[in-house]
């Protein structure tokens, strides 16, 4: 089927160099250009890096970043895995509409997502405010109405990418492990698990890639204050509004790295996959 | 489960789908309870309750929102720019997604990746980076900050991915050969385009344009540095929701929120439509 990379050449005239020049331009002055300046910025008069990372202010954030990130992670992982499996496996009321709500954070605003979380969880016009009062626990402002924020925008990453390879590796395995006595878990960890286990990797990379970003939806929900509730993306607009522009761009730096170290890992991961 | 074990295997159709689905066990129904429970707490209700806070103030509310001229200009100026840039994003995309696919040439991999990146990016760090270049410290001397051009430039960025990622794979579908015949038959490379390569693709541009222009509507992170938010200028929709969360003025703020949901609605009918017509006639 990919068979015009080998075999025939592509037949090459003077429009295949202007697209393809056109395209290397574009890409060029609109991601290429501007991405690598972040680089430049953060070190090009001086390290700003190494005193950016003396800042407890900086500090603090990243490690809120990361703590956010890990528990959003962990939690649309179980879900997502488990999810997954039900739509698969299994029939029930209303699968069709379940399977269409599933998509529906990627489509929503994050700044309309941070306003429900609000509507609802909010510390006084909440719906929810007087039973989060009863059992005395802060979402909004506080550290989990920021895990829900960003658990709510990556909620689907997982979903979409184990659905197919669920549907694609159908149940043979797992019924043959199951007439030879296997229990429930031990048919997921054994035959389950390692056939999506790629995947779940990506799943897991792409979440975890949007999660360290999310911005809006956190910049609503958190209250944003400096070493109590701000995360490493309010921290570059803080920096960047206060004139402390190499601490805007180091910390950028340090997050396109994780960005482009999340892209490399599933660039190397998807090949694998599709000829597994 | 026990019905398909003892059925014979010869005599179920072979081209039945591999996925069998069965009737909720009681361990998967409880499963199902939590997951739904956990849905329904984390995004559902939330969501729903900008509609009713949206639809408790009935009209007067929407009426009053759309009629506050910062904020009706804010939304004109959002539909306008994420129209444009979808508009872009349909030519651009497809033709990278052509040389992706029927092109070959050293550092094409490197050329995926970079395509990957507006996705990867957090919002906050496309804004800098893209002020870094074209703003008032910009190296080319472009300074598009503060302006209305710089929200375009920003949506550019961001929804860059989706119509390229859409139109990829069915393009490598596509067997070249169908286009080889019709250019053998006499048609001219404009003539096979049309009406062999677009009715293909047209659906897969479609869904992505739907998509880069519900991101373009939504827009919030990367504009924040970048477009200086001046009302009437350069102040977008999410920036105006922003706004009322801030004074306290969720009403205004969920009926903004419903009315770009209406507008991303009309967009993905309008795209189906045309992408239906195009598929079909050419």
């Amino acid at each position: 089927m990919a068979s015009h990379a080998t075999g025939r050449g592509p037949r090459r005239t003077a429009a295949t160099y202007v697209r393809r020049g056109l395209v290397l331009v574009y890409l060029f002055f609109l991601v290429a250009w501007p991405v690598s300046l972040v680089v430049t910025r953060t070190f090009g008069d001086g390290n700003h890096l190494a005193s950016t990372l003396q800042d407890p202010a900086v500090v603090f954030a990243l490690q809120m970043t990361v703590v956010v990130a890990f528990w959003a992670v962990v939690i649309n992982t179980v879900f997502g895995v488990g999810m997954s499996l039900l739509i698969v496996r299994y029939d029930f009321a209303g699968k069709g509409l379940l399977n269409t709500l599933l998509d529906l954070p990627l489509s929503v605003s994050p700044v309309v997502i941070g306003l429900a979380l609000l509507l609802a969880y909010g510390p006084r016009d909440g719906y929810f405010a007087p039973v989060l009062d009863a059992i005395n626990l802060q979402v909004v402002f506080s550290v989990p109405g920021i895990i829900m924020a960003t658990a709510f925008v990556s909620l689907p990453l997982v979903i979409r990418e184990v659905v197919p390879v669920l549907q694609e590796i159908g149940t043979e395995q797992e019924q043959a492990a199951r007439s030879l006595g296997a229990g429930g878990w031990q048919t997921f960890r054994r035959i389950t698990l390692p056939s999506i286990r790629w995947a779940l990797v990506y799943g897991v990379v792409l979440s975890l890639a949007r999660s360290l970003g999310e911005f809006g939806a956190v910049k609503i929900v958190s209250g944003n204050i400096s070493q109590q509730t701000q995360t490493a993306t309010l921290l570059v607009e803080e920096k960047y509004l206060e004139f402390e522009r190499g601490a805007a761009y180091a910390t950028s730096f340090l997050l396109t790295l994780i960005a482009v170290a999340a892209l490399v890992v599933v660039t190397v991961l998807r090949p694998k996959e599709e000829k597994a | 489960m026990t019905d398909l074990l003892t059925s014979p295997s010869g005599t179920t159709r072979r081209r039945r789908p591999r996925r069998s689905a069965s009737t909720l066990t009681r361990p998967a129904a409880i499963g199902l309870g939590v997951g739904v429970t956990w849905f329904s707490i984390l995004v559902l209700i939330p969501l729903a309750l900008i509609s009713f806070q949206a639809a408790g103030g009935g009209w007067g509310v929407f009426v009053e929102t759309l009629g506050n001229p910062q904020t009706a200009s804010a939304i004109g100026l959002t539909v306008r720019q994420a129209l444009l840039v979808t508009l872009v994003n349909v030519v651009m995309g497809t033709l990278i997604a052509w040389v992706l696919v029927r092109d070959q040439f050293w550092g094409k991999r490197a050329l995926e990746t970079i395509i990957d990146i507006p996705f990867a990016l957090p919002t906050i760090v496309a804004g800098l980076v893209l002020l870094s270049l074209y703003g008032p410290e910009s190296p080319l001397g472009v300074d598009v900050s503060n302006t209305s051009h710089s929200v375009f430039l920003a949506l550019l960025f961001v929804t860059l991915p989706f119509v390229v990622r859409a139109v990829q794979p069915v393009l490598m579908e596509l067997e070249p050969e169908v286009e080889e015949a019709a250019a053998s038959l006499g048609a001219s490379t404009f003539t096979t385009w049309r009406r062999i390569i677009l009715p293909s693709l047209a659906p897969s541009i479609a869904s992505g344009a739907t998509l880069s222009f519900a991101r373009g509507i939504s827009e919030y992170g990367s504009l924040v540095l970048l477009s200086g938010n001046l009302p009437f200028e350069s102040e977008v929709a999410s920036v105006r929701i922003f706004t009322y969360v801030e004074n306290d003025n969720p009403a205004a703020a969920s009926a903004v929120a419903v009315i770009l949901l209406a507008v991303a609605l009309a967009a993905i009918v309008t795209l189906n439509l045309i992408s239906r017509r195009v598929a079909r006639h050419g």
